[in-house]
């Protein structure tokens, strides 16, 4: 029998498609993590550490240097560079995993493919979700973000909004008045925007000691929230004043042309708004389709998507149960998810989930308090075990401890991201 | 050869042992109880004189939202008995175990208590009635020092622990934990450093943590929920490292 060309070329295409199957399975497995922050940065190293060469982990982020959320507070209050709240994903790259700058726009679940911005498509066997989080439209009245985040920033997000802020509150008329508007909950870091105010306060008491400092809060009651008042009363007596919902803080529209808050129908010249609005998981998270509600629920076992089972997702865009959003919280996340993936990819063993966290917050010099917890899966969500927190009255040498202690955190924890 | 081959069989059994045993023990969180048997036990014999949820109002007894990591006796618009008032002034919070004791038997924790009832004793009513409850108290995702609304399942394994051999591949995984404060190449910045420690040292220092005699919080829950495997397997690994 005479093989003419054409039937050559149909057989071995015939054969090439025959071989793909094999082929694929013998092929190394794909993770492709979105999200370069605590969560997802984390989740990408431990994979690519552990699995040593295994597994192809490719982690998509659309900033080329990520700037840490924690510890920005500090910065504000000049304790620390903004230089220092930014690290780079070099070493990342050097443990194996290709990053990508880009951004992720978009999640096909049944071809198992990610789309970027620059039109690239990446394929995947798991996805990890860490997109952090993104605003409620429409929140707080008056305010959008695409329209006045230059006016009256957020920096809930830490990079130019956080610098923003900083030259505003620099620039602030003497006796000027900073108005804050805090987020109802959930949100990222419980007793962030506390620890904002405290550090706003000492910067105030060096430039400008006769500004005033306003917190319009939707919540009753807030975390550490004894700890707080005492050393506000303590480090900065009469600058501060925090409203609650008793005074029509569920009723609150920002001006932004004119500077003003308008409190239940009292008005409020404002030197400088930061507003905290309401908040939901990453947009890629609801574009993937895996959000109910403002948030993506997981099985507490193993952060794995409640919707696919092909996806994880981490840190603040999950509804977990018990665990506040925060870094601490995104990287214990990471472990367990990354444990999974890899024994789910390769076999490797697997160890039940333990989960911890713990939020330090700086009050003043030398004044650091803290709040942890530990959590174990009940089968249903991730729930509260333990807690402990910082006590009112404790003495300075403590206080100071606590303080040297969160700055050691902050270079453990960011050593463990980004190695 | 003698100590060698003893040393190996020993591994060999220990490991086979531990192998199996986290799949054989999950860690899994206990609930407190089952609310909804709760809210039909709270219907019945609570409701009378108490109310909860959004429009709950002091009745013949005070309102119960948020009362998980409240002082006793903590509203000032409620007159309260005389007996609660000293047990407010002595520092009674209202945790799983305070609330527990006085479900069970008010009078017992209380003296003088104007809550004249009998007191829950069946425990699966009782836990009922407390994991309904802790559903209008704090949410420890908002509020993350809010009382814990599942009971660890942390075991306590008594002596013998320093005979136990560390599984160092387990001690890696568990290090993870460690790692985000204890820096893996030994830097010593606020937190201490805990490389290449005796492994004798490591285990007594992390019982100590457990049985709250070391002070510091941070470590006693870490080192509270590890059990005695998981001890010696940490040091085992953080021997290794230089």
């Amino acid at each position: 029998m005479k093989l003419n060309r054409r039937t050559f070329i149909g057989t071995s295409l015939a054969t090439g498609a025959a071989l793909a199957t094999p082929a694929l399975a013998q092929a190394k497995p794909k993770v492709v993590v979105i999200g370069g922050g605590t969560g997802g940065a984390t989740c990408a190293r431990y994979i690519a550490k552990d699995s040593e060469g295994a597994i192809d982990v490719t982690l998509v982020e659309a900033n080329p240097v990520y700037t840490t959320c924690y510890f920005s507070n500090l910065y504000l209050g000049d304790f620390r560079t903004f230089d220092s709240l930014q690290h780079g994903y070099e070493t990342l790259a050097q443990t194996g995993v290709t990053v990508v700058t880009d951004m992720a726009t978009g999640v096909d679940r049944d071809a198992k493919t990610v789309t970027l911005a620059s039109g690239d498509t990446l394929s995947y066997d798991k996805l990890v979700l860490s997109p952090g989080i993104d605003f409620v439209e429409g929140s707080v009245n008056g305010w959008v973000e695409a329209e006045h985040d230059q006016i009256m920033p957020h920096a809930y997000k830490a990079g130019p909004q956080t610098t923003l802020l900083k030259e505003q509150l620099e620039a602030m008329p003497e006796g000027g008045t900073f108005v804050m508007i805090a987020p109802p909950n959930p949100y990222r870091c419980p007793p962030g925007p506390y620890e904002r105010v405290s550090m706003v306060a000492h910067l105030m008491t060096k430039i400008n000691p006769t500004a005033k400092i306003m917190v319009l809060d939707p919540k009753p009651k807030f975390s550490k929230q004894g700890l707080f008042q005492d050393g506000w009363n303590r480090h900065y007596a009469g600058m501060i004043e925090w409203v609650g919902p008793d005074f029509g803080t569920e009723n609150i529209t920002v001006m932004p042309e004119t500077m003003e808050v308008d409190l239940d129908g009292e008005m409020i010249q404002a030197d400088v708004v930061n507003v905290i609005p309401g908040q939901m998981a990453g947009k890629i998270a609801g574009i993937a389709g895996v959000t109910e509600g403002n948030w993506a629920p997981v099985m507490p076992d193993d952060m794995k998507s409640k919707i696919d089972e092909n996806i994880h997702v981490l840190g603040d865009a999950s509804a977990q149960g018990d665990m506040p959003k925060s870094g601490f919280s995104a990287n214990s996340q990471a472990k367990v998810a990354a444990m999974a993936i890899r024994g789910e990819l390769t076999g490797s063993r697997v160890f039940p989930a333990k989960y911890s966290n713990t939020c330090w917050s700086l009050l003043g010099v030398d004044d650091g308090v803290k709040v942890g917890a530990s959590y174990e899966s009940n089968g249903e969500k991730i729930a509260s075990v333990g807690s402990f927190i910082s006590q009112v009255g404790e003495d300075a040498a403590l206080r100071k401890a606590t303080y040297e202690e969160s700055l050691g955190w902050y270079a453990g924890i960011t050593s463990d991201i980004f190695g | 050869m003698m100590p060698m081959a003893r040393k190996t069989i020993c591994a060999a059994v220990c490991a086979a042992v531990f192998a199996a045993a986290p799949f054989a023990t999950p860690a899994t969180a206990a609930e407190i109880g089952d609310p909804e048997i709760g809210a039909k036990v709270f219907k019945k014999e609570c409701s009378k004189c108490h109310q909860v949820g959004e429009e709950a109002r002091h009745r013949i007894g005070p309102i119960l939202n948020g009362i998980f990591g409240r002082g006793a006796g903590a509203h000032d618009d409620f007159k309260y008995s005389k007996g609660m008032q000293r047990m407010s002034a002595d520092g009674l919070t209202w945790t799983l175990e305070t609330l527990d004791a006085y479900i069970t038997n008010p009078r017992a924790l209380v003296s003088g208590t104007r809550m004249s009832f009998k007191g829950l004793k069946d425990d699966e009513e009782r836990f009922g009635v407390l994991a309904y409850l802790r559903g209008y108290s704090d949410d420890p995702q908002n509020i993350p020092e809010a009382e814990p609304t599942a009971l660890s399942s942390a075991v306590h394994v008594p002596p013998e622990v320093l005979e136990i051999i560390g599984d160092a591949e387990f001690g890696e995984y568990l290090s993870s934990e460690c790692t985000t404060c204890h820096q893996a190449d030994g830097s010593d910045e606020g937190i201490p450093s805990i490389v290449s420690w005796p492994e004798e040292d490591f285990v007594v220092a992390m019982h100590a943590y457990k049985q709250e005699l070391r002070p510091h919080p941070v470590m006693q829950m870490m080192a509270g929920r590890l059990n005695d495997e998981e001890i010696a397997a940490l040091a085992a690994y953080y021997a290794t490292l230089d």
